[in-house]
């Protein structure tokens, strides 16, 4: 049940915001605060609670489909919807999508504190609009009913635009269109690999199902699961973003509020990370396989054109949301690379993503709202003014250029040790991204902080509100720098399972003895752990 | 005793982090009670376990301390865990007595800028990293400190940060030196994935059981290793971030150079002396990278007219020494350097700053002059580090290790005689430029008014690093002074010993003599150019060809030129192109076309009737001949 609640506490918060809103605007602020806040507390304490299950359904049932389908899941409702199409309300949870959970909510209750002065126009809808994303995007993580995941999917868009296109800034209503567009489109395409999967699966089997785990290891011509994977590719690729399908982002994420800009970095585009590892890779790993080359050319171009794009721009909104097209280019990298290395790196890097760029939007928006332009060779010198916001400033910079004891460097590094034992070329060209990123880091900086203050700007610094949130932001960076552990624990079983499921195709190789012998005497403990099949490629 | 081990990079870091909670709300006084404090309860925590280490080794004269494991997935656990040998002894004792010097220096130097606090925070991170980086257990560890000396030179270069001139010079610094660490975190997914570890000593044990010498992996790796050190050693070809590291202020010169970042890249051949056994082509191609790099940067710094890239261009040439020991595996040679070094260099940096503070921030020697008298403690001190620096014989530490490198040089197995050849001469160039400097200042006629006395936080340590000038070098005598060396058998303890050719000439010594001559020529020429005969020298100098080259050393032979046409411009053009991105054409073509799409179905529906009909006439034929034709 508790399930459910995730869902529900923030659909039913959404209506009640907008109707409070209508005798006291300031109701719609405190309900949105309660409507996320609720779930993350319920989210959290599941965490906390579920830690041991975590680990003893690991040792119990040990990675694999059978584990995967008999029951570790944490919690899951499977309940009949339309029958018969095949349709169920199938729900389910394990350590990722917990994962994902925490982030929505947290970054859902973050849009709302930084949305506080900053939208002052129709804030009941405002947070309405706010409250229904949440909701859908809890939806989106729980479903493994395909259909139920492509209905939450498309869901997530309808608020999303409106909060582009009512509260953005100069060339909101272009970028809601671009955006609607270009996720529209390529989710098209995943509904038509939806579909096609649900044909081919029925003639098959004869049993017409969209129950995703019943639709695992569906056999068909590899020509064909080449082109429905490709279908989900493109839905994916479009949300991630991918090399070249991003341009719809950095006019989204420009004109987006700031709490749009924190949601769309912070979770939404997650869901093409999502849906590649628990989707696309397990139905088709073998086209998956012969997708590589392709797919980690495409990351990496991400990881070095993003950065460069980054450096290149004028508007520091857009700086920042080119940096996402470059950190992105790592998830994609750690996917295609499906190893434990580097799913364990990009499930980091999207937490760490979330809090780093979505600090870096927050940041953005107080300066906006301050100084009236996000145009960069209007400010300089502003860390006399308020160098509070100019440290802070810097510690997401650093953050974001992968500085060693914050937690993106570990995910970075992940990524990239396991890309290097599938590709060496990749792993070295996403290496050098991190010298781009040094440059744009720090290119930002002196634009904007460094330097003599030349537009005599005069603001205020940051107001206990707005440093509690980054003081927040930065603990978590912090903490998940230098021991990351638990949340590597929670998904080790979501890892694990989803390489187990492709173990029969040329993706995941099977683990060689190698592994065993290099260790050093001084190591077995670590040994010990690899032989529990916590570590190696694919399981035993 | 030694279990204090964590306390030592714990308490600059716990100093760092409650200066940037505090920051605004401490005053000056207690930002520098904080800020010098935390470095100096480090440096006593680390004589005491300097001395326990010493008086009671433990097992296997290695202590290790596990605090936790960073994470665990994969077969990579590295762990949050410190090692301490002879070495990193040497290092951690070093790093935090002088580390504590500078502070106490920069207590008074920096007590009339803003920002004070900051500066502080800023040092102490500067000295934390730099201990985690030494007493790193794994590479990641060490990686994570490498990483945060870059960091904190970026900041600290740029730390009066209203000038972009200075935010220039951090920016180059820590990109520079991160295209370095990008070689070595390279490396770093080589050994993992190799050796499945990267702890340093199963690393090592596991590279010299599974590669044999010349080893494509051996040879890759040290290679990849060698990338990283010469980033942040600042050697060729990465060492054009040094000279502009002198924006920063003078103390933060000082510990950059003397205590840490710039002895990183020694410190990680060092300690991974095995990898660097198994490559003995990398190995040679050190030995040649110090060579030409102390050859290089003895020519630039002869042609400077500021007084911190004299110094920094002499930095890069004493690492550059300490490269060639590390090529001819002369572990504990480059250590001892690394030591003798830290104490000069970080005395004539505090002397260079006590002169620059007094005349109001002059910074072009020949705007000096004449400074002996009004600044007799700086002059003191500055003699002592220039003839430290110039390996004058017998009585300054320089000459012993100076000398020794210049001996293994020729006399290991790995050693020739060209390298010994550009060592020697290197000890000449570096003895003309050295007293060049202390005569361009201190002597002739003053130019500019001393408008500021040093008082005794800035003279304290003066004096101390002087002492150690003279004296640090008797830890290691040559053989021909008699036996004594206990630097060496402490060091023998963590570092291989050096294999020499027992017949050779380098031990006879004549080297040493050689060493001696050189010095004592190099002050002579000095006099000669710069006392006896400076009008008739100024006016060769004036022609073409000599004035040409003057300003190629002064510019550092032109690499800056280089790299900004070969690298910067083109990201920039590029950048600029690019700037409304490349692909958007593709998209926005796309829409375009469906609005002339619309636009062409649009004009159709005209209202008239006749059209309509003709267009429906044509089609009902194109339709019927279709059919019928078919």
């Amino acid at each position: 049940m508790i399930l459910l609640w995730y869902i529900l506490i923030p659909a039913v918060a959404a209506p009640l915001a907008w109707l409070l809103s209508l005798s006291r605007p300031q109701a719609a602020r405190w309900v949105a605060v309660a409507g996320t806040s609720l779930p993350l507390a319920l989210v959290t304490w599941q965490w906390v609670a579920q830690a041991g299950a975590l680990r003893a359904a690991f040792a119990a049932h040990g990675p694999g489909v059978a584990g995967l389908v008999q029951g570790t899941w944490l919690a899951d409702i499977h309940a009949a919807w339309i029958s018969p199409l095949g349709i169920s309300f199938f729900l389910a949870e394990d350590g990722l999508t917990l994962i994902m959970l925490v982030l929505t909510f947290a970054m859902g209750l973050l849009a709302v504190l930084a949305s506080w002065r900053g939208i002052q126009e129709r804030v009941g809808f405002f947070h309405f609009m706010i409250l229904w994303t949440t909701a859908a995007l809890a939806g989106v993580f729980l479903s493994l009913d395909l259909f139920l995941f492509y209905f939450f999917f498309e869901m997530m868009l309808i608020p999303m635009y409106f909060v582009i296109a009512l509260w953005g800034h100069e060339k909101r209503v272009y970028a809601a269109i671009k955006f609607f567009i270009f996720t529209q489109a390529s989710g098209l395409l995943m509904l038509i690999a939806i579909l096609a999967l649900y044909f081919i699966h029925g003639r098959a089997t004869g049993t017409y199902t969209f129950d995703f785990t019943q639709l695992l290891g569906t056999q068909m011509p590899s020509a064909t699961a080449f082109l429905l994977m490709l279908g989900f590719f493109a839905a994916f690729a479009v949300k991630l973003p991918a090399f070249p399908l991003h341009t719809w982002l950095p006019d989204a994420h420009t004109e987006a509020p700031t709490a749009g800009s924190v949601i769309l970095a912070g979770v939404l585009i997650k869901i093409g990370a999502y849906g590649m590892i628990r989707f696309m890779v397990p139905l088709f790993p073998q086209a998956v396989y012969d997708f590589r080359t392709v797919g980690m050319v495409l990351a990496v171009i991400g990881i070095i054109y993003g950065a460069v794009m980054a450096y290149a721009q004028r508007d520091l909104k857009r700086l920042v949301a080119y940096t996402s097209v470059s950190h992105m280019g790592f998830v994609l990298l750690g996917i295609f690379a499906w190893n434990t290395l580097a799913l364990q790196g990009v499930v980091l890097q999207i937490v760490c993503h979330a809090l780093s760029t979505g600090a870096l939007f927050i940041l953005v928006g107080t300066l906006q709202d301050r100084v009236h332009t996000r145009d960069m060779t209007k400010m300089g010198g502003l860390w006399a003014v308020a160098p509070r916001m100019g440290g802070t400033a810097m510690f997401f910079a650093l953050a974001s250029l992968g500085l060693p004891g914050l937690g993106n460097f570990v995910a970075e590094f992940l990524i990239l040790v396991g890309t290097w034992q599938v590709s060496k070329w990749a792993a070295v060209l996403g290496a050098v991204g991190l010298v781009f990123a040094t440059v744009y880091a720090l290119w930002m900086m002196q634009r904007a902080f460094q330097g003599e203050e030349t537009h005599a700007l005069r603001f205020n610094d940051l107001v206990p509100r707005e440093t509690g949130m980054y003081a927040a932001l930065i603990a978590a960076l912090v903490v998940l720098g230098f021991y990351p552990q638990p949340l590597i624990a929670t998904v080790r079983q979501t890892v694990t399972s989803v390489q187990q499921i492709t173990a029969g195709s040329p993706l995941s190789p099977k683990p060689t003895s190698a592994v065993q012998v290099g260790i050093p005497a001084d190591r077995a403990p670590a040994a010990a752990a690899v032989a529990d099949g916590t570590t190696t490629d694919g399981g035993r | 005793m030694l279990q204090l081990l964590w306390i030592i990079p714990a308490l600059p870091a716990a100093g760092f982090v409650v200066l940037a909670l505090l920051n605004r709300h401490l005053g000056r006084r207690a930002a520098a009670v904080i800020g010098a404090g935390s470095v100096g309860l480090s440096a006593v925590v680390a004589l005491l376990v300097a001395v326990s280490f010493i008086a009671s080794p433990p097992p296997g004269d290695v202590y290790r301390q596990v605090l936790w494991t960073w994470f665990d997935t994969g077969g990579l656990a590295p762990q949050i865990a410190f090692y301490l040998d002879a070495m990193s002894v040497i290092f951690v004792v070093v790093i935090t007595f002088v580390g504590f010097l500078i502070h106490l220096y920069s207590t008074e130097f920096m007590e009339r800028d803003e920002g004070y606090t900051r500066f502080f925070m800023y040092m102490n991170l500067f000295v934390a990293s730099m201990l985690v980086l030494v007493l790193a257990d794994n590479l990641l560890l060490l990686y994570l400190g490498w990483e945060g000396v870059g960091l904190c030179s970026y900041l600290l270069i740029s730390f009066w940060q209203r000038d972009l001139q200075n935010v220039y010079a951090g920016r180059k610094a820590f990109i520079v030196t991160r295209i370095g660490d990008t070689a070595l975190i390279i490396g770093l997914f080589l050994l993992f994935t190799q050796l499945h570890t990267l702890a340093i000593q199963p690393l090592m044990a596991g590279a010299a059981k599974e590669w044999p010498v010349g080893s494509g992996f051996a040879v890759a790796a040290a290679a990849l290793l060698l990338g990283g050190a010469v980033g942040k050693s600042a050697q060729l070809p990465l060492q054009t971030w040094l000279p502009d590291a002198m924006a920063g202020p003078t103390p933060v010169s000082a510990l950059i150079h003397a205590a840490t970042m710039v002895t990183a890249g020694v410190y990680l051949i060092a300690r991974t002396n095995v990898l660097f056994t198994l490559a003995p082509d990398v190995r040679l191609a050190v030995a040649i990278v110090g060579t030409v790099t102390l050859l290089y940067a003895c020519f630039c710094a002869l042609a400077q007219h500021d007084i911190k890239r004299v110094l920094a261009y002499s930095t890069m040439s004493q690492i550059g020494y300490m490269f060639l020991a590390l090529g001819v595996a002369g572990w504990s040679a480059a250590i001892f350097h690394f030591m003798t070094h830290a104490f000069f260099k970080a005395l004539l940096f505090l002397a260079a700053g006590a002169v620059i503070e007094s005349l109001g921030g002059e910074h072009d020697i020949f705007k000096m002059g004449g400074l002996r008298r009004k600044l007799p403690t700086a002059f003191w001190a500055f003699i002592v580090g220039a003839a430290s620096l110039a390996a004058m014989p017998l009585v300054t530490s320089g000459f012993y290790s100076k000398d020794l490198i210049i001996e293994t040089s020729l006399g290991s197995v790995d050693g020739n005689a060209w390298l010994w050849l550009g060592a020697l001469v290197g000890s000449l160039l570096t003895s003309i430029y050295a007293f060049r400097l202390v005569f361009v200042v201190f002597f002739g006629d003053q130019q500019t008014p001393v408008t500021r006395r040093p008082r005794w936080r800035m003279l304290l340590p003066l004096w101390v690093l002087s002492a150690l000038s003279l004296i640090g070098g008797f830890v290691w005598l040559p053989e021909w002074m008699g036996s004594f060396h206990p630097l060496e058998n402490f060091l023998g303890e963590a570092l291989p010993p050096l294999k020499t050719v027992a017949s050779s000439f380098a031990y006879t010594g004549v080297s040493a003599l050689l060493t001696s001559l050189v010095a004592v020529v190099g002050v002579a020429l000095a006099t000669v150019w710069l006392v006896e005969s400076r009008a008739a020298l100024g006016d060769f100098a004036a022609r073409p060809t000599p004035h040409a080259l003057q300003e190629f050393w002064l510019n550092g032979w032109g690499f800056d030129w280089l790299y900004e046409h070969v690298f910067v411009i083109p990201v920039k053009w590029f950048a600029r192109v690019a700037r409304n991105d490349l692909v958007e054409p593709a998209f926005s073509g796309l829409a375009w076309l469906n609005v002339q799409a619309w636009r062409a179905l649009s004009a159709s529906q005209n209202g008239v009737l006749r059209v309509y009909i003709a267009v429906a006439g044509v089609g009902l034929v194109v339709i019927l001949a279709f059919v019928v034709l078919r």
